[in-house]
């Protein structure tokens, strides 16, 4: 077994709106290196979770641990957020290179200007992403897909050990998802850990490598070939899951 | 002009550019009428510290309005956060209970020349620059320019040694926590930049036109430009600008100095909102006119491919009938037909019937394969 310790670990996490709980009890363990999704009906808990290790949302209960380490201010500094891209006022005056610097903002302080050795790096996050024609664009002239893909780009000039994505192929067409599919898996080659929320079950099995499935409480996490079963979608799902999801665990039998 | 419309003048230009600094990030962070809030109920806590030290431009007056500002802002906050009123009606319910409080101090209490109602309400450029900054029985100007000046330069320096934390917390709060800058920090940061500026600009534009010397001029220009940088330089330039204006009115007629600004900061927007070469209301009615247009004459040749099989002669392609089958009017259907004509898609069979060129087929084909 391996010594080094997940790159997240959570413990009986509980995060309640009032007394209505958002998260229930969940214990949940994200090796290093993996890519994980995290799937699960609509009110879940899934972005909460996300927010919840983020240091965003007061848990009721429970503890977080990133790297070994209780999730605090220095540890929040490993990972890297993909927030959803609803979540933020796309009329701001300002152009794509400058929403990807913004990732840059922590290195060497804040007094610091952005520098010869940060503009490289964004501008090599902008050319992985497929976005260096579009750098000098205004960020309110962008498709969702485009906006989407300079949120992937922030998130990689932020040089994190753990990723945290809600919803990064939300309204993405088919070619760019395939493309950042190829930048989550370059990002894994790189010894890097991604823990997205996704919503397609049926491409779930082929982007990811890792599974937990989320419904208030963890129903099962784990290597998708063990964890993504129809009877585990059954009970995330309620029974609505196996018409449209093709589980690896199905088709085998 | 004298050299005491001079001052009045360059007073007024520096309101305007210490206005436009915390007016521009409230702007951009959709707190424009919690800005009207503050102007008002900073009002309280100069009168709260005017009752322990009746004295008026005294520091302490500066330090109760910045109190009263947070405190404003965090009264709309919770109000907010009950979930039980909106954030315009949390406006609307406490900045008039603080301010009527200040006012009815103001009466009861502090019934002294350099602290009435009347000023508040309007404040006074013209009589502003009658107070005058002596020292050791040397006069150096009027004392409001001065202040002002300081607040300009407080407001420009921290604005621009913050405009990171700014810009982040502005554009995406959760990032900025992320990286260790604390959005509410910054937020309460600006209410206090906005707060000291409001009571500053209080004895020369009063609490209720405040508001539009923050607001107006960044709002303008956030209609001309879409670089950060350009739009907060801009906006204290066409703060000024308008003061120039706005002084010249007066002057002419006699009347309010910061009433004309105002007024001015007003028609500036107007005109911009309609003449703003990209994103003005005249340059968007002509776009759409010339979509409209593009769009009639790749409908005109696209109608003519689908029904060039029928021969060189039918109801289909007369030129007179384009108003019953595509729905055009005739004055509509002659320009179009013209225009197409011009750029060689069309050509006239005769006089009325109408045929595609090699071009036009070329490009219906294109239209069509999408």
């Amino acid at each position: 077994m391996q010594t080094m310790p997940p790159a997240l670990e959570v413990n009986d996490l509980t995060v309640a709106y009032r007394d209505k709980p958002v998260l229930w009890d969940v214990d949940l363990q994200v090796p290093t290196g993996v890519l994980m999704a995290v799937v699960g009906p609509n009110g879940a808990g899934k972005t909460t979770l996300i927010k919840s290790v983020m240091g965003l949302m007061q848990a009721a209960a429970g503890s977080v641990q990133v790297f070994g380490e209780p999730a605090g201010r220095q540890q929040v500094r490993r990972i890297g957020y993909v927030p959803q891209r609803t979540s933020v006022d796309w009329d701001f005056p300002t152009s794509v290179r400058d929403v990807v610097a913004m990732g840059r903002y922590n290195r060497g302080g804040l007094w610091r200007r952005t520098d010869r050795r940060d503009a490289e790096r964004v501008a090599r996050a902008l050319a992985t992403v497929d976005m260096e024609d579009l750098a000098d664009r205004q960020i309110n002239e962008l498709s969702g897909g485009q906006q989407q893909r300079v949120f992937l780009a922030r998130a990689l000039v932020q040089d994190a050990d753990l990723y945290l994505m809600d919803e990064p192929f939300q309204g993405v067409d088919a070619v760019t998802e395939q493309s950042m599919v190829s930048v989550l898996r370059r990002l894994q080659e790189q010894g890097r850990t991604v823990l997205a929320v996704h919503h397609d079950l049926r491409t779930a099995p082929v982007y990811f490598d890792w599974v937990a499935l989320l419904n208030v409480r963890l129903i099962a996490s784990g290597p998708m070939a063990a964890a993504f079963s129809e009877c585990n979608l059954q009970e995330t799902f309620g029974g609505l899951a196996p018409a449209w999801a093709n589980p690896p665990a199905t088709t085998a039998a | 002009m004298s050299s005491l419309e001079f001052e009045i003048l360059v007073t007024a230009m520096t309101v305007s550019a210490a206005c436009a600094v915390p007016g521009a990030y409230l702007v951009l962070r959709q707190m424009s009428m919690v800005a009207d809030a503050i102007s008002h109920t900073v009002l309280l806590g100069i009168v709260l510290a005017f009752l322990v030290v009746p004295l008026y431009g005294h520091p302490l007056m500066v330090f109760g309005a910045s109190v009263m500002g947070v405190v404003t802002v965090l009264g709309i906050d919770l109000l907010k956060r009950t979930g039980l009123v909106r954030e315009d009606a949390a406006i609307g319910i406490t900045f008039p209970a603080l301010f009527s409080l200040g006012v009815l101090l103001i009466s009861l209490l502090a019934r002294d020349a350099h602290l009435d109602e009347h000023m508040v309400f309007q404040g006074d450029l013209v009589y502003s620059v009658f107070q005058r900054l002596e020292l050791a029985d040397r006069g150096y100007g009027p004392m409001t320019l001065w202040k002002m000046a300081g607040i300009f330069l407080l407001n420009g320096a921290l604005a621009l040694r913050f405009h990171r934390e700014l810009k982040i917390a502005t554009f995406d709060p959760v990032l900025a926590a992320t990286l260790g800058i604390s959005p509410s920090l910054v937020h309460f940061g600006l209410v206090l930049m906005t707060s000291v500026t409001a009571v500053g600009a209080f004895d020369s534009v009063g609490s209720i036109l405040v508001i539009g010397f923050m607001v107006v001029p960044p709002v303008t220009a956030r209609l001309l430009t879409d670089s950060l940088a350009r739009y907060l330089g801009l906006s204290i330039l066409l703060g000024c600008a308008s003061s120039l204006g706005g002084f010249w009115i007066a002057r002419t007629v006699n009347g309010s100095v910061g009433g004309s600004i105002s007024l001015v900061m007003g028609a500036m927007f107007v005109a911009v909102l309609l003449a703003s070469p990209r994103r003005g209301l005249v340059a968007d009615w002509r776009r759409r006119r010339r979509q409209r247009v593009e769009f009639a004459v790749r409908m005109l040749v696209i109608h003519l491919f689908q029904h060039r099989t029928l021969g060189p002669r039918t109801e289909e392609n007369h030129a007179g009938h384009l108003e019953v089958h595509l729905g055009w009017s005739a004055e509509f259907s002659r320009r179009i037909t013209e225009l197409a004509e011009v750029r060689g898609l069309i050509s006239r069979v005769d006089t009325h019937w109408l045929g595609l060129t090699s071009v036009g087929e070329r490009q219906a084909e294109q239209a069509l394969a999408g």
